[in-house]
């Protein structure tokens, strides 16, 4: 079943790319969603958000120069003003050789991942009420557990339908569609002036396969855990972070293997191909066609179909995220790496990042590390990191780790290292969770990293 | 934008179902921006972007619905689909009559830039490359981008409100990557104004190539940063960001409702050093974060926060304001017609002090030296907040000394604030995006230079 109003994605994208001109190559990309927002505070709707979003954007070359445009609608005569704009703005860009659509031979080159599951026609069946009752329940689940939590910050619920498809002027056509449901609560927890928040949530593919008694379970255990905690001195320590904080952390090596970045040497891995810069036990893949990861997709933001790109194995640097552009300047091919919403045109991105496990459980790397920190959350990830210096401080929150159990809680602190070192010096355990964005969660620790508060 | 008679049908329907308040948002934007890499002009995007988000209030409780279709019949539709979102129900009949507000414009926009050809934009970025890499050779690689964006909006409301504004924004940003025996470094510099074309003779863009590439280069000599608590200074404008996140966000007065701010019920109360004043000003000439009126209709103001380290106000949405029984203070904003709009600042500043800034440096025996922050975030339940520093020099013996290295600096706000024992005479602002819940716009912030007397920071030297 489709949703929203009665646009034929395919067929409005098929339409557009048959007005190219001899010489020109144009792309069109459609999607469109339904969502449904829903807040709720002290055990009442705050409100509920109701939308339908479309758009188009659209990508012309001609000669090599490559122009761009995007319409916040799906409406004919809108697109096609957008190829109008797409095709003048083609004028004003330099001629690259290697600026072109993706091709059928391209798009061969490996096989569409078959039976991908990320739709589920119930989505569209749940009632708002029921939406906004999941929503009380877990706000009211979240605060009748532990009698330190003094309140609810927010509790939600959000789902999305998404339907998109591509077609190009070379031939090439595809369609995507997914569906996401998630709900999360922050709860804060305190005695005094003292206030602590944090956050738990639970996602999935449709309304059933969220557990928001779990979500606020989680929310209660990590805001009370950290209850009266305190600046420590500044030291060298072992740090184990969680799985939530893996998957941040991944995303910054994710975007450091983007070959965009290496060609334009905007990235520490750049010219470092083949080298070693993890431990023989690193081993780091993208690997979209993983059903269990949220990000899979059996095609990227060209049309190409996706597949499992190794980026580090065995600790030695093995290759880097391609579009059909980068794929082409670098030599390697794509490797079905684009990503794009419709308001720019595609880019490289991960999708499904993923560290082989290791063999030891998050218990075992506890009393593996001796004194050490736990780091449940951090903050400042995109102002005090930087991919291409490789340079890493963020501000951390968790607790120290005695004797291989969590003992007192530990704020306002920095960790810091470089990304090259980290991953020199990396013991990956052996529980995946497989979480919502661009990456699988699993607990690691790193041997040492400085640690500043007092 | 749209027919008055329409929007007071529209507004009638809306609140059919028993709403006490209705609005329309309608917004009609237009971008354009180029990007420049590796010396090449790699494309010129335009977007447009039309439509209305329709919100109907009842009690606590708010329906939303947005449409792309400005028709009548698109606008009903969503007036229908916010209505019936909003809890309870219920009947009845309202009728609603509009009054046009005149608008005050602080500035007037010289040159839209949509009057101005797309070459002549991508020469902007071409000037900027030649200009970084004439920095030296150790630049080795340069982007420059380019953005414009007019957006014209209209806020219709039951209580008869009728106001437009059109907001005419560039930014022109470049960043450099340079390379050294040391390894490679990057920076980057952004300005940006509600401002036409006439932005370039302010900001020519040779001079933020130039910025961002002797910043690159500084860094290839950079050592670790310290670790551990020490004095900072915050050269102006570059520490703006730490009053947003420090304070800023904490006196956002739906934050402040929900518990959810250190600052709650701290009205009239000492909460910063005496030397710090705290104001939060939308009427600021061409400034990013500046419009006439917020997204809510409502006359953008300039509202003082703390006043000589006295709390004396939050910063208001129409909805809590009415709740309160108090005016807004002009600070509703959304990103786009498809977000429900929520209290967010606008330029967010500290005026200048008295201090002379190189006193203020010689009079620092040890510290650091912070020219340009990153960005930041805050908890503001706790307070504690973080903020990226990207150029940074020890100061020793009350001398600028050695570059450091990128690393953090953490704090708590209300704690900080107390800690500011020296103002500087001079002010400058900085331009940013801020992200709330998941929407973000365009702000600034700005101070003189100031020192704190000490704050973490996380680097990796002991």
């Amino acid at each position: 079943m489709s949703v929203g109003a009665g646009v034929d994605l395919e067929a409005l994208a098929a339409r557009v790319v048959a007005n190219a001109r001899p010489g020109e190559q144009v792309e069109t990309y459609v999607v469109r969603s339904r969502e449904t927002e829903v807040k709720v505070f002290g055990g009442h709707v705050e409100s509920v958000s109701v939308a339908g979003v479309q758009g188009a954007g659209i990508r012309v070359i001609i000669g090599g120069c490559q122009g761009y445009a995007w319409a916040g609608s799906l409406d004919a005569d809108v697109v096609l003003e957008t190829l109008a704009e797409a095709r003048d703005n083609a004028g004003f860009g330099t001629p690259d050789e290697h600026i072109g659509l993706a091709t059928r031979e391209e798009a061969a080159s490996v096989g569409a991942v078959e039976g991908l599951d990320l739709w589920r026609d119930d989505l569209a069946s749940i009632t708002t009420e029921a939406k906004v009752a999941l929503a009380l329940d877990l706000e009211r689940r979240a605060l009748g557990l532990d009698t330190r939590v003094r309140g609810v910050e927010s509790a939600e619920y959000g789902d999305s339908m998404v339907e998109s498809a591509i077609a190009n002027s070379l031939g090439l056509a595809s369609a995507a569609r997914r569906t996401t449901a998630s709900c999360s609560v922050v709860t804060m927890a305190g005695e005094g002036s003292e206030t602590r928040t944090a956050y738990g949530f639970s996602a999935g593919r449709t309304f059933g396969d969220l557990d928001p008694d779990q979500a606020a379970r989680d929310a209660v255990e990590r805001t009370v855990r950290i209850l009266g905690g305190r600046k420590v001195p500044s030291a060298k320590l072992p740090v184990i972070v969680d799985p939530l904080v893996c998957t941040s952390l991944l995303g910054l090596y994710g975007a450091a293997l983007n070959g965009e970045g290496i060609i334009k040497g905007r990235s520490m891995f750049a010219g470092r191909d083949g080298e070693r810069v993890g431990g023989d036990a690193i081993t780091l893949v993208d690997d979209p066609t993983e059903p269990r990861a949220f990000g899979a997709s059996p095609f990227d933001s060209e049309g190409i179909p996706t597949r499992r790109t190794p980026l580090i194995v065995d600790g030695m640097l093995r290759g880097f995220l391609h579009n059909v552009y980068t794929g082409r300047r670098s030599g390697a091919g794509t490797t079905g790496s684009a990503v794009r919403g419709f308001k720019s045109a595609p880019g490289v991105g991960a999708r499904a990042l993923r560290l082989t496990p290791g063999n030891r459980t998050l218990a075992e790397l506890m009393s593996d590390a001796g004194e050490a920190l736990y780091v449940q959350s951090v903050s400042g990830l995109h102002s005090g990191t930087n991919i291409v210096s490789g340079d890493f401080s963020v501000g951390a929150v968790g607790l120290m780790i005695r004797d291989g159990v969590l003992a007192e809680p530990v704020r306002e602190v920095t960790i810091a290292s470089t990304l090259q070192r980290i991953l020199l010096d990396l013991t990956v355990g052996s529980d995946e969770v497989w979480l919502p964005g661009s990456a699988v969660g699993v607990p690691l620790l790193v041997g040492e990293m400085a640690l500043s508060g007092s | 934008m749209i027919d008055a008679s329409v929007l007071e049908r529209v507004l009638a329907a809306a609140l059919r179902t028993g709403g006490d308040f209705a609005e329309v948002f309608a917004e009609d934007r237009l971008v354009s921006s180029a990007q420049l890499d590796d010396g090449k002009v790699e494309e010129f995007t335009s977007g447009r972007e039309r439509g209305a988000g329709i919100r109907v209030i009842r009690g606590a409780s708010t329906g939303f619905a947005h449409t792309a279709d400005l028709s009548e019949v698109g606008l009903r539709e969503a007036a229908a689909a916010a209505a019936a979102a909003a809890e309870g129900g219920g009947a009845g009949t309202k009728t609603v009559g509009l009054t046009r507000r005149t608008v005050v414009r602080t500035h007037d926009i010289a040159t839209f830039p949509e009057t101005i050809g797309k070459r002549d934009k991508a020469e902007m970025l071409l000037r900027a490359d030649v200009a970084a890499r004439a920095e030296g050779s150790a630049i080795e690689q340069v982007s420059a981008g380019y953005a414009d964006s007019r957006r014209k909006i209209l806020v219709a409301n039951s209580d008869g409100l009728l106001a437009e504004d059109d907001q005419v924004r560039v930014r022109f940003s470049v960043s450099c990557v340079a390379v050294g025996d040391s390894g490679r470094q990057s920076a980057f510099e952004g300005p940006g104004g509600t401002i036409g074309f006439e932005f370039f003779d302010r900001y020519p863009p040779e001079e933020t190539a130039r910025l961002a590439a002797r910043r690159a280069i500084t860094l290839l000599d950079a050592r670790p940063a310290p670790s551990g608590e020490l004095p900072i200074v915050l050269e102006r404008g570059a520490g703006g960001v730490m009053f947003h996140e420090a304070c800023g966000h904490g006196l956002e007065a739906d934050l402040v409702g929900r518990d959810a701010s250190v600052f709650k019920g701290r009205l009239g109360q000492q909460v910063a050093s005496p030397l710090v004043t705290i104001i939060d000003d939308g009427t600021f000439a061409e400034e990013w974060g500046t419009y006439a009126i917020d997204d809510e209709g409502q006359t953008a103001q300039r509202n003082v926060l703390i006043e000589n380290g006295i709390l004396t106000d939050y910063m208001w949405d129409l909805v809590r304001a009415r709740r309160e029984g108090r005016p807004s203070s002009g600070n509703g904003r959304r990103q786009t017609y498809q977000y429900l709009p929520m209290v967010r600042m606008t330029n967010t500043y500290l005026p200048r002090g008295e201090t002379d800034p190189a006193d203020i440096i010689s009079d620092t025996p040890y510290g650091v030296y912070c020219v340009q922050l990153g960005g930041g975030s805050v908890d503001t339940a706790s307070g504690d907040f973080v903020f990226g520093v990207t150029e940074a020099y020890l100061i020793e013996d009350g001398k600028i000394t050695a570059p450091l290295r990128q690393a953090q600096l953490i704090g708590n706000g209300p704690e900080v604030l107390t800690l500011i024992d020296a103002v500087g005479n001079d002010f400058a602002t900085w331009p940013g995006t801020c992200g709330k819940d998941g929407q973000g716009v365009p702000v600034s912030s700005g101070q003189p230079t100031l020192r704190i007397a000490r704050m973490t920071m996380g680097g990796t030297a002991s």
